[in-house]
C-alpha cells in the first residue's frame, strides 16, 4: 500500500489533472480505492493542493519579477528561526521561504509587479524587522526549469514513425 | 558484364530475402498528418542526461579514436559487473565479452560464427523481424517454431523437440519478447534447458528487454544449470537506457564463440563507436536510477493499454515485460495487415500488423505503448472509435 501512496502521489505531482479512473489503471487498483487513497493523503495534509505549471512570460499581458533574497537574522530565544519565518511568509508577495545552512539563513522568494515594488517590499517590510540583520536580493533574469519542469522543452518526437 | 547479361547483379541470398513489412508499414504513415503513433519499437525517452554529458565529455577529452576490437576493457569489466550483480552470470571481461553496434550487430555476429551452409536455427514466430533474415544471410536456414495465443505465445519444450532436425545447430529465444511482451519464468525455462541440453543446441538468448520485465524477476538463460556453455547472451543499451541511436549493444559467452566473433568484428567493424562506448559507462556506472524510473512509467501505461484495449474489445493478456501488447483482432474479421492500414487511413494512428513478425502473428496487431500518456489516450479513443464503426 506504501509503495502504491507513493506512486499516486508522483503521478499527481507532474499531473495534477490526471483522472482518478486513469490513476486507478495505472495503479492496478480499484476507483474506489483511489479515491479513498487520495481523500486520505489529503486529510493527512500530503496533498495540499493542485496547481497549473505556469510559464508566465509565455502570457503577453503579463509583467512581474521575482526576486530571491538571501536573509542574515537573529534567532530568536524559545522559538529558533520559526517565528521570524513565519513573520516573513505570511506576506502573500512571497512565494517560498526556506531556513537554509551556510552563508545565511533564510531563502525568501518575492514576485511582484515590478522592481520597485519588491525594492519596497525589502526596504520597508523586511529590512525593518528587528531580528533581520542582512538581505541581499538577486532579481531573476529568466526562469529555465522550475519544479522539475524545463520552460522552453521542445516537445516533439523525433523518433520514426514505424520501427522493428 | 553488365544487367543485360545478366538478370541482376545481386547475390541470390539478397534478392531472395523478404522485404520487410515494417518498411512497407513506414512508408505509408510517412505520407500523412497528425498520425499517433504506437508503431515504434523504441523508448519515448531520450537518453538520461548523465549519459549524453558524459558522452560529450569524452569527445571534449578527444577520445575520438578507435577503441579495442572487442569494445573499451574498462566497458567489458563494467558490463561484466553488470551481469554478475543483476542476472548472477559471470563472464571474463577478456575474453568472453564483446561491444558491438547493437545487440543487432551482436545477433549478426554469433550467427555467422557458429553456422554452417545448411545449417538449421530455429527462431521464435511471432518474434523479432532480424532473426530469420540473419539466419539466412549467416548461410543458415531458419525454422520457424509457432508459438501460440493460449499459451501466451511463450515457447514450449515440446515444440523445440517436434522442429529439430539432424542440421539443428541453434536457436534464438527472446524473454521479454518482441512483439508479445511475453516473459519466460524460471521454471519455463529450466524445461527449455532439458531439450535444449538433450540435443546439444546453441542458444542465442537476446535480453535487450532484461531490465523491462514488470511482475516477476528476469532470470537470464546463462543462469540456468549447465546453460551458461552452450549460451550466446545479447543485449544491449537501446531499450534500458534509452539508447536506441547509439547503436551500442554486447554480446557475452564461451570463449571460443566469443572470440570468433571479435574475429569477425575486427574485419568487419573494427570496434563499435567510442563516443558511445563512454555513453555507455556512465550508463552502467550511474544509470540504474533512471531505469528504474522509466520501468515505473512503462509499466502504469502497460496497465493503462491493457485495461483499456480489453474494455473496447481488443482482447489481449498483460504482457510482462518490453513495451509492447499483442491484441487480437480477429473479432474484427480483418486481417491484421488490413486492420492496421485501415486504423491508420481512418483514424490516424499507426500500429504494426502482427503478420510481420510471423505467420503466427497474423491476427493481431502490435501496439508499443512507448508513448505519452496523452497520447496513448488518444489512440485508446481513436481505435474505440474505429472498432464501433466497423
Ligand atoms: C528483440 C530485439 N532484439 C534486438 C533489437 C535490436 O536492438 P539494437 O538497437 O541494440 O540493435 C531489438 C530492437 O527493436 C529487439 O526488439
Amino acid at each position: 500500500m506504501e509503495e502504491k501512496e507513493l506512486e499516486l502521489l508522483e503521478l499527481l505531482e507532474t499531473n495534477g489533472r490526471l483522472e482518478v479512473a486513469t490513476i486507478a489503471t495505472m495503479i492496478n487498483l480499484s476507483v474506489e480505492e483511489t479515491k479513498q487513497m487520495i481523500d486520505k493523503l489529503e486529510n493527512e495534509y500530503a496533498i495540499l493542493g493542485y496547481s497549473a505549471v505556469i510559464n508566465w512570460s509565455n502570457v503577453l499581458e503579463y509583467e512581474g519579477v521575482t526576486a530571491m533574497i538571501d536573509v542574515k537574522v537573529t534567532p530568536v530565544r524559545g522559538a529558533g528561526f520559526d517565528k521570524i519565518a513565519e513573520r516573513i511568509y505570511r506576506y502573500p508577495e512571497v512565494k517560498a521561504v526556506y531556513l537554509m545552512s551556510g552563508a545565511y539563513d533564510l531563502s525568501v522568494s518575492v514576485e511582484g509587479k515590478t522592481m520597485i515594488e519588491i525594492s519596497r517590499f525589502v526596504s520597508d517590510k523586511l529590512s525593518t524587522l528587528d531580528t533581520v540583520i542582512s538581505t541581499t536580493t538577486h532579481f531573476v533574469l529568466k526562469k529555465y526549469k522550475h519544479d522539475g519542469v524545463i520552460f522552453d522543452e521542445e516537445d516533439d518526437d523525433k523518433r520514426i514513425l514505424v520501427s522493428p | 558484364m553488365s544487367p543485360s547479361t545478366k538478370n541482376s547483379y545481386l547475390s541470390k541470398t539478397v534478392a531472395n530475402l523478404e522485404p520487410s513489412g515494417i518498411r512497407r508499414f513506414f512508408d505509408l504513415a510517412s505520407t500523412m498528418d497528425n498520425v499517433i503513433s504506437l508503431g515504434v519499437g523504441e523508448p519515448d525517452f531520450v537518453t538520461p542526461w548523465n549519459i549524453i554529458e558524459a558522452s560529450y565529455h569524452s569527445l571534449e577529452r578527444g577520445y575520438t579514436a578507435y577503441t579495442a576490437n572487442a569494445g573499451m576493457l574498462e566497458l567489458r569489466e563494467e558490463i561484466s559487473n553488470y551481469l554478475k550483480y543483476n542476472y548472477l552470470v559471470e563472464y571474463n571481461p577478456l575474453n568472453q565479452v564483446i561491444v558491438t553496434v547493437g545487440a543487432s550487430q551482436a545477433i549478426d555476429l554469433a550467427l555467422r560464427a557458429i553456422v554452417n551452409p545448411g545449417e538449421e536455427v530455429i527462431v521464435i514466430d511471432p518474434g523479432f523481424v532480424s532473426y530469420a533474415p540473419a539466419v539466412t544471410l549467416a548461410g543458415g536456414t531458419p525454422v520457424a517454431i509457432n508459438t501460440k495465443s493460449e499459451d501466451e505465445f511463450k515457447l514450449q519444450p515440446q515444440q523445440i523437440e517436434e522442429a529439430i532436425t539432424e542440421k539443428t545447430k541453434a536457436i534464438i529465444i527472446c524473454s521479454p519478447n518482441n512483439p508479445t511482451g511475453s516473459v519466460l519464468t524460471k521454471d519455463e525455462l529450466n524445461r527449455i534447458a532439458t531439450v535444449i541440453e538433450k540435443h546439444d543446441l546453441i542458444v542465442l538468448s537476446d535480453e535487450i528487454y532484461a531490465e523491462l520485465t514488470y511482475d516477476e524477476e528476469f532470470t537470464s538463460f546463462a543462469a540456468i544449470t549447465k546453460m551458461k556453455e552452450r549460451t550466446v547472451l545479447i543485449s544491449g543499451f537501446s531499450k534500458a537506457f534509452a539508447m536506441t541511436g547509439w547503436r551500442l549493444g554486447y554480446a557475452t559467452g564461451p570463449v571460443e564463440i566469443i572470440e570468433a566473433m571479435i574475429k569477425i568484428h575486427q574485419y568487419t567493424m573494427m570496434s563499435a563507436p567510442t563516443m558511445a562506448q563512454h555513453g555507455a559507462l556512465e550508463a552502467l556506472k550511474n544509470g540504474k536510477k533512471s531505469v528504474l524510473d522509466m520501468k515505473t512509467s512503462y509499466r502504469q501505461r502497460r496497465n493503462f493499454v491493457v485495461n483499456t484495449l480489453n474494455e473496447i474489445g481488443l482482447s489481449c493478456h498483460q504482457p510482462g515485460g518490453a513495451f509492447y501488447v499483442f491484441p487480437s483482432i480477429k473479432s474484427t474479421g480483418l486481417s491484421s495487415e488490413e486492420f492496421a492500414e485501415q486504423l491508420l487511413k481512418t483514424e490516424r494512428v499507426a500500429v504494426v500488423p502482427g503478420s510481420v513478425f510471423g505467420a503466427t502473428g497474423e491476427g493481431y496487431i502490435r501496439c508499443s505503448y512507448a508513448a505519452s500518456l496523452k497520447q496513448l489516450d488518444e489512440a485508446m479513443k481513436r481505435i474505440k472509435s474505429f472498432i464501433d464503426q466497423l
